[in-house]
């Protein structure tokens, strides 16, 4: 049994950087900045429960454009050759080499109001075209600094996060399984709906997770695409620690709070996925 | 046997360069139990997945019940597979993996015969029962597929294969990873399953005993091509070839002269057997059986030779015999001694004359035969298990 031993630097880390700190929210949570115990920073919070909504509700439609985006790409690919495989999948990954602020920065640019998708389209002549027609006076879209900006954000910079796991676990179904719903007399539409999907469910499930947790805490992509008009959580809580709104105590009970309705959440979906193989979330 | 039902008819297969299948033409009667019998790469498979419709060949035509097939895709076949390993739905308990062929499909309703509709639930239930029943499985239908063991996991496999009441079944290796304890029952359970539901069952294996235990006819395959089709009592007993002698059951494959009928010439002396047709002083090969050799006190003997090994197998003693230079395999329940000078007598019906082939001088010397031979042996059917995954 001397191999436990290799698991002491992790057991190290995982004290040190994931434990303590989440002690440390707690306690901060409740207490105050004098020092006493209360539940103040929680019976406060209802002012940001806007904050809540956004944050949900965007990162919920984030997750499900990347699931009708990366299920079919998903499937599509495992049932292409290995080199159109390892092509795609390196161009799905190739964002994510480069920095997350640049990535954000580089949709700014492109979904300005004088940004390259407008100036393409005022090249091409499409505005006075839609103005002639409609005797409207339209010199821009405006994308920029909405809510679907926002979602966009999340999208492209987690679509890898729910093409991957649902692309290994289908890639993983055994062929022959396929075979024999065919050879039962089911067709190609039904081969989907009552073996591959059902079966694929638990990459889905662990897409979902992987999308939809960094978009639920997200804060920097509501200031660069969002332009600041959208609160999300992220963005509360990184105020309150280092913003002018300066109060860690609270900052850590929204904190808390976010984190408890993520794991029910995840609780929940689990509980869908259950008698599904191989399940594990979280 | 009755009707002929499945015809292959030149089937010819290429993957890349590789001759898969050599111009096979192999016709299958109704309620027959056809083992494609051969090692692993010999194309029993690929003939199996060409009835099944999951591969097409690359010419030649196959036929069900007169009608060609090679364009009709698998759900529209009649023929239901058992594959390999089992192949079952994970996701779905034993009623429900069973209860698939029936859900996906489609059956004109009783009151409307023009109108599909759905195997109505009540029907559902009882051929399914009915099929779990069959593989000795009843009640186990809300179990999950993983509380299972291997032999139940490939009667739930069965069961699922034969609820479509196919007119063919086809099975795939289907007990290459039970235990030998297991695959004996099973053997047993699969003709008895065979006969109940009285349908024909294609069964590829590369395990002779299975092949001989089970089968109406055997066909035995090499290389892509078919080396003989015969009941098993046949292909025992008068393999075509050194290839099939070997393949089935032991033989010592020896050189021969055929001086006339029934009179065969073997390292120089004559010896009586039952074969005749053959050129006079045509060569040949001749196959004699380990059972069928008696040793005898050497002055007694047609030939003489000196026992180098002995391994005591349970039933009988494997003695290899070295005849000069031509090493054979005896099976015998009299002990004899390494060194030892001993006779043997071969009755003319132990004599089995073979027209020579591409196959002759390759195999049927015991020179080689040693714990490495079993080893070797077991090699080859790992590699088997390999590559047909």
């Amino acid at each position: 049994m001397k191999n436990k031993w290799l698991a002491a630097p992790y057991v190290v880390w995982m004290a040190l950087f994931v434990v303590a700190p989440l002690v440390l929210v707690v306690v901060f949570a409740f207490t105050s900045k004098t020092g006493g115990v209360t539940l103040d920073n929680f019976s406060s919070m209802g002012t940001y429960l806007p904050a809540f909504e956004h944050s949900f509700l965007l990162a919920i439609a984030a997750t499900a454009i990347c699931i009708l985006i990366g299920y079919p790409l998903a499937y599509f690919l495992s049932r292409e050759s290995l080199m159109v495989r390892k092509v795609a999948m390196m161009l799905i990954m190739l964002p994510m080499w480069m920095n997350f602020l640049l990535r954000t920065y580089a949709w700014m640019s492109i979904l300005d109001d004088n940004g390259l998708i407008n100036q393409f389209l005022s090249a091409i002549g499409f505005f006075s075209l839609v103005n002639g027609i409609f005797g409207t006076d339209l010199q821009a879209i405006h994308m920029i600094n909405t809510q679907g900006a926002i979602v966009l954000g999340m999208v492209y910079n987690f679509l890898p996060f729910m093409v991957l796991p649902i692309f290994s676990v289908i890639d993983k179904i055994d062929p022959r399984v396929i075979e024999a719903a065919q050879d039962l007399g089911a067709n190609g539409a039904m081969v989907f709906r009552k073996v591959i999907f059902p079966l694929s469910l638990p990459g889905v499930l662990s897409g979902v997770t992987m999308v939809f947790i960094p978009s639920v805490s997200t804060f920097a992509l509501s200031r660069l695409l969002g332009g600041g008009k959208t609160l999300l959580l992220g963005d509360l809580i990184e105020m309150q620690f280092l913003g002018n709104a300066y109060n860690p105590h609270l900052g850590s009970a929204i904190a808390l709070v976010m984190m408890v309705i993520v794991l029910v959440l995840m609780a929940i979906m689990n509980r869908f996925g259950e008698g599904e193989e191989g399940v594990a979330v979280l | 046997m009755s009707k002929e039902l499945i015809r292959l008819s030149d089937c010819f297969m290429k993957f890349d360069d590789d001759v898969i299948l050599d111009h096979i033409n192999l016709y299958i009667n109704d309620k027959e139990f056809l083992t494609l019998l051969g090692p692993s790469g010999c194309g029993k498979t690929t003939t199996l997945r060409i009835i099944g419709g999951f591969q097409k060949p690359t010419s030649g035509d196959v036929y069900f019940d007169g009608v060609r097939i090679n364009d009709v895709p698998p759900h529209k076949r009649k023929v239901n597979t058992v594959f390999q390993k089992y192949a079952l739905f994970t996701h779905m308990n034993i009623f429900e993996n069973v209860a698939f062929g029936l859900r996906v499909n489609k059956v004109p309703d009783p009151k409307d015969p023009k109108r599909m509709i759905k195997v109505p639930e009540s029907e559902v239930k009882q051929r399914v029962e009915e099929a779990l029943a069959l593989v000795n499985l009843a009640g186990y239908g809300k179990r999950s597929v993983n509380s299972l063991s291997g032999g139940q996991q490939q009667r739930v496999a069965i069961a699922r294969a034969i609820v479509n009441r196919p007119q063919v079944l086809l099975l795939d290796e289907p007990l290459g990873a039970l235990d030998l304890k297991l695959r004996k029952d099973m053997q047993i359970e699969l003709k008895r399953i065979q006969q109940q539901v009285g349908i024909t069952f294609i069964y590829v294996t590369h395990d002779q005993e299975e092949a001989l235990t089970m089968s109406d006819t055997i066909v035995v395959m090499n290389e892509g091509k078919i080396q003989q089709i015969g009941t098993p009592e046949d292909i025992y007993n008068e393999p075509k070839n050194a290839f099939v002698a070997d393949f089935i059951g032991e033989s010592n494959i020896i050189d021969g002269i055929m001086h006339a009928d029934k009179v065969v010439g073997m390292y120089g002396k004559k010896f009586q057997c039952l074969d005749g047709g053959f050129a006079p002083n045509e060569p040949v090969d001749v196959v004699i059986r380990p059972e069928d050799i008696d040793i005898v006190p050497e002055a007694e003997g047609q030939l003489t030779g000196t026992v180098t090994e002995v391994t005591f197998k349970g039933i009988h003693y494997d003695i290899i015999v070295d005849f000069r230079g031509f090493k054979w395999l005896i099976q015998t329940t009299d002990y004899s001694p390494v060194g030892a000078r001993i006779g043997v007598k071969i009755d003319p019906d132990g004599f089995h004359i073979m027209k020579k082939s591409p196959y002759s001088g390759t195999f049927g010397d015991y020179s080689s035969y040693s714990s490495e031979y079993d080893e070797l042996n077991e090699d080859r059917l790992e590699e088997e298990d390999g590559d047909e995954e």
